[in-house]
């Protein structure tokens, strides 16, 4: 047995949680879980060097240890800042962290186009949760947003340059995972863009990754290309014995057809094994795959669109004031042929039509 | 007439060259350093000095000094930050252009201090001519045996390079001037690790600005304690203050901090007053990025104390009423000067230097711009001013590196100050682009709140 | 063909033995400045992929780099680069007029070449030569305390050359 590792005790919105030293503020709110662990767009656990741009994972140090309890004068960024002993950190409890991310989403958004509606990455897209948790309803900016010259990746990787929010994980992913990078981040401030700067495929095995670490829309999978929302596929779990990869992915039905492949994701959306283009591309037959059964997905999410955890049903007044339940006061069929109960229009072969109506039975 | 310790000798004929700077006293810190001193001793004498770090945020240089860490058979660096681009900031391009061997005095006790072998020059692409320069007061500096190995017989060996930037503000930070020397994008490091710890190569690394380095020369000749006595509370020593905007005698002036503000600007040993006998309206006392300040509020404090030309007496009052030493770059406007332009001026600037890699600043910096010449240009809001606000708030300390706050502060104190002169640009968007708001009440003496 | 000669390949390895064993990317930003005044004052995809070969870098390291600092031109630019300062310390001087009187007199807009290409006009951000203003920069050198004449005569000795 390997001597045991002195654990460091760190509080975060008033829940005490016990750590290894050297874990970062997220992870040991990760730890906790819930509202406690902060968003974070940038940050992706398995890239090393990831983090510390997007800064929606700030938060406040109201004590810095127990050996040196002052407060730190900013804001710090949770995925790069480690926890020291007696460290007392706010999160949700910190008004300033409030403001301060409704900022962040804001500076986010400003440039984003409003294109969900055809997006790809709607509904399971980190931006769009941030936007619901933490933004504002309208937008301040009154400026034409940011556009930028069309790159072409390849034949798998579909880019959409206005939709990145520079988290430069398809960076480190490239810089990790292949021994040739060829995309990278050109130009400087707001003009920064995700680009090979000569058009230039790319067709590394396990490139196909940068899609899965992609927070937002700005590279999607172009084998799924506008083929289907999210929330209309069933995601199971299923693998396949791979020279080249672990073989360990996600497929996405609807009905027996599969609509695309991705890597298993954890809790907090990351990869779990990087999977291979030739799993991720070239499979998308049931026949190729073990299926091993449905995936647990994060309920916490727009994919399981207007089905928020903690959503609040409004509460029915209308027995507080009555005293009683309402009863039903008339029966609409009875004034209405229209709504005829025996008429299900779902199952009429065409748009409903009057004659559908006219006191003929439903055929 | 105040004491100069640093251009005392800048306009020597041939002082540029190795044998009048020689002639004139040259060399003799180092040969005093190396003979004499051990390097905790340079580094003591450096602390008692009380020289604050010349580039802007006025951090103690021999504490700095004193931080880096030396692990055992890793190589440590000292970098020269001579990426001088703060609008406003252009002392160290004059103290290199004039008299080089100063800086390259100063960088050898310095690297001899910190045990540098490696030590860098990284300067501004722009300057090419400067870079030049220092390339060849380094070998006549070799040539004369204060470089290379065994320097003097002490036993130290320094080499000095010379390495020019590309064009980006941005590099004068220290971790993305790091990034930039290792041949990378200048974008700012996330901190820790510091430099002190993991800075160059990912050895332990100093940098510092160019004029902190030459300063390092008269306090080891003199002496930390004898330095001290120069100045006033924690501004000891002589500070070079560049002057420009809207005087008779911009240039580069060294003073000792004893002067007051009004001294500065109206004598003719400085700045010779305002051109064609204009009042003064504003002026941003530390470069760009530091809180300009009304004519009234810049030559009194709050209290109604007179302004002087240290750290101390510029930041009196905080953010509120008073504003900062920051790099010395002294930016003065008249009262034909419009608050507003030259506010969006630097806007523009921000949003040019942003580097991209976090939100607020890359998306914020290029917004305050685009709000800012709306206003200027006739086309803005009342709300307008409130959200320009709102932006510069939720940069300021949320950004990375310390640009953010730099392009939020310009914006939060034109607010501050001059926020009828917004106004009047909203109200009247015709008249604004005809003609200027003037001095209005900006120079009218203060109330000052009598205390019993 | 993109190739230095002896003398310049030299320089390079000068410039790379300033800087520890292994890191020979530190001297990207110097060799790219000679590529581009060795090769027609831009740096042409070819030019860099060059460089990259000679540091040993993957060429998109070298994009990223080059298109991240200001004075890297890549596009073609005219054979006087003039670079006029338009931040605050020169816009109180006067740089604004200058801006225009150039525009005016060279028939060019900001970020334009005129047709002999001879002249680019590029508005620039701070120089640091903030006491001597309005100026540009020009090739190496700054030319400051600019006036119309001044212009003038800049253009015509320019034209000269």
């Amino acid at each position: 047995m390997s001597e045991e590792k002195k654990l460091i005790k760190v509080t975060i919105d008033n829940i005490t949680v016990e750590v290894e030293p050297g874990t970062s503020i997220l992870n040991a709110a990760r730890q906790i879980g819930g509202d406690v662990a902060p968003p974070a767009m940038c940050y992706y656990s398995k890239l090393k060097g990831s983090g510390g741009k997007c800064r929606t994972c700030l938060v406040e140090v109201a004590a810095g240890s127990t050996a040196d309890p002052r407060p730190m004068p900013k804001l710090v960024a949770s995925c790069r800042t480690n926890v020291m002993d007696g460290m007392v950190v706010k999160n949700i409890t910190s008004e300033k962290v409030i403001d301060a991310r409704k900022g962040i989403v804001e500076f986010l958004l400003i440039n984003h186009p409003l294109d969900c509606p055809i997006c790809d990455q709607a509904g399971e897209c980190k931006l769009q949760d941030l936007s619901y948790d933490n933004g504002a309803p309208g937008t301040r900016y009154e400026f034409p947003r940011r556009t930028f010259e069309k790159h072409d990746l390849g034949p798998y990787i579909q880019l959409h340059m206005t939709r990145c929010i520079m988290c430069f994980r398809c960076v480190f992913t490239a810089d990790q995972l292949t021994n040739q990078r060829v995309h990278g981040i050109l130009d400087r401030g707001e003009h920064a863009e995700i680009a090979t700067y000569i058009s230039k495929s790319l067709d590394h095995d396990f490139i196909g990754n940068v899609i899965d670490v992609c927070p937002v829309g700005a590279l999607t999978d172009k084998t799924f290309r506008f083929k289907n929302r999210v929330w209309f596929l069933k995601p199971v779990d299923a693998h396949r014995d791979c020279p080249k990869c672990s073989g360990k992915v996600q497929l996405w039905f609807r009905g027996d057809e599969v609509f695309r492949v991705t890597a298993r994701k954890d809790q907090w959306g990351e990869v779990e094994d990087w999977i291979c283009n030739e799993c991720r591309f070239e499979k998308k037959k049931a026949a190729d795959w073990v299926i091993e059964g449905p995936t647990k997905v994060d309920r916490h999410s727009v994919i399981s669109a207007n089905h928020y955890v903690g959503m609040h049903k409004p509460t029915e007044i209308e027995p507080e004031v009555m005293g009683r339940n309402p009863r039903l006061l008339m029966d609409i069929h009875s004034v209405s042929e229209v709504n005829r109960p025996e008429i299900d229009l779902s199952r009429l072969p065409g748009p409903a039509h009057s004659d559908n109506f006219n006191g003929i039975e439903n055929k | 007439m105040g004491r100069k310790l640093l251009l005392e000798k800048a306009h020597v004929e041939g002082i540029r060259y190795y044998d009048t700077y020689r002639r004139e006293g040259g060399y003799r810190s180092v040969e005093k350093a190396l003979n004499t001193m051990s390097p905790e001793q340079v580094v003591d004498e450096v602390k008692k000095s009380g020289l604050r770090g010349r580039g802007g945020a006025g951090f103690p240089t021999g504490m700095k000094w004193s931080f880096i860490a030396k692990p055992e058979g890793i190589p440590r660096h000292l970098v020269c930050n001579a990426d001088e681009s703060e609008p406003g900031t252009f002392k160290d391009r004059y103290l290199m252009e004039f008299i080089p061997h100063l800086l390259i005095e100063g960088l050898i006790v310095s690297s001899y201090a910190l045990g540098s072998a490696s030590t860098y020059i990284y300067i501004r692409g722009e300057y090419a001519w400067v870079a030049d320069i220092l390339e060849q007061a380094i070998a006549e500096a070799k040539q004369n045996g204060w470089l290379g190995k065994n320097i003097q017989g002490s036993g130290f060996d320094c080499e000095i390079y010379v390495h020019r930037g590309a064009g980006a503000y941005i590099c004068g930070e220290e971790t993305a001037l790091i990034e930039s020397l290792e041949g990378k994008r200048g974008n700012p490091r996330i901190k820790p690790p510091f430099p002190a710890v993991k800075g160059a190569w990912d050895r332990p690394t100093v940098v510092n600005n160019v004029e902190s380095l030459a300063a390092v020369v008269p306090i080891i000749n003199m002496g930390g304690e004898e330095y001290v006595k120069i100045g006033m509370g924690k501004s000891t020593g002589t500070k070079l203050i560049s002057a420009c905007g809207n005087i008779n005698k911009p240039g580069v002036y060294e003073i000792d901090m004893t002067i007051s503000v009004e001294e500065f600007i109206y004598s003719d040993e400085y700045c010779g007053g305002i051109p064609n006998g204009k009042r003064l309206k504003a002026c941003i006392p530390g470069g760009s990025s530091v809180p300009i300040l009304p004519a009234n509020l810049l030559l009194k404090t709050a209290k109604g104390d007179t302004r002087m030309m240290n750290y101390e007496s510029l930041s009196d009052g905080g953010f509120a009423t008073g504003t900062m030493m920051g790099s010395g770059g002294f930016i003065v406007l008249d009262e034909d000067q419009c608050v507003v332009r030259h506010t969006m001026t630097l806007a523009r600037f921000y949003q040019h230097e942003s580097c991209g890699q976090c939100s607020p600043c890359r998306e914020g910096t290029g917004w305050m711009h685009r709000i800012l010449r709306n206003i200027e240009t006739g086309k803005g809001k009342s709300s307008d001013i409130d959200l320009l606000w709102d932006i510069q708030r939720k940069i300021e300390g949320n950004t990375i590196c310390p640009l953010g706050d730099a392009a939020a502060w310009p914006v939060a104190a034109a607010i501050r100050h001059f926020r009828d002169e917004f106004q009047w640009h909203v109200d009247h968007p015709e008249e604004s682009q005809t003609r200027n708001y003037g001095l209005a009440h900006y120079a009218d003496p203060l109330q000052v709140p009598v205390t019993a | 063909m993109i190739q230095f000669s002896e003398e310049k390949l030299n320089k390079v390895k000068e410039i790379v033995a300033r800087y520890p064993e292994g890191k020979q990317k530190s001297a990207l930003i110097p060799v790219l400045h000679i590529a581009q005044d060795t090769f027609g004052g831009w740096l042409d995809a070819p030019v860099m992929d060059y460089v990259a070969g000679l540091l040993q870098l993957e060429p998109i390291e070298v994009y990223e780099v080059a298109t991240f600092y200001s004075m890297f031109n890549l596009k073609p630019v005219g054979k006087f680069l003039l670079e006029v300062c338009q931040t605050g310390p020169c816009m109180l001087n006067g740089s604004d007029d200058i801006i225009a009187y150039i525009t005016e007199k060279l028939g060019i807009k900001p970020g334009e070449t005129t047709p002999d290409g001879l002249f680019t006009l590029k508005p620039t951000e701070c120089l640091g030569a903030c006491g001597y203003a309005p100026m540009m920069q020009l090739g190496k050198t700054y030319r400051e305390h600019l006036t119309r004449e001044k212009v003038d005569q800049i253009i015509a000795e320019a034209k000269q050359q």
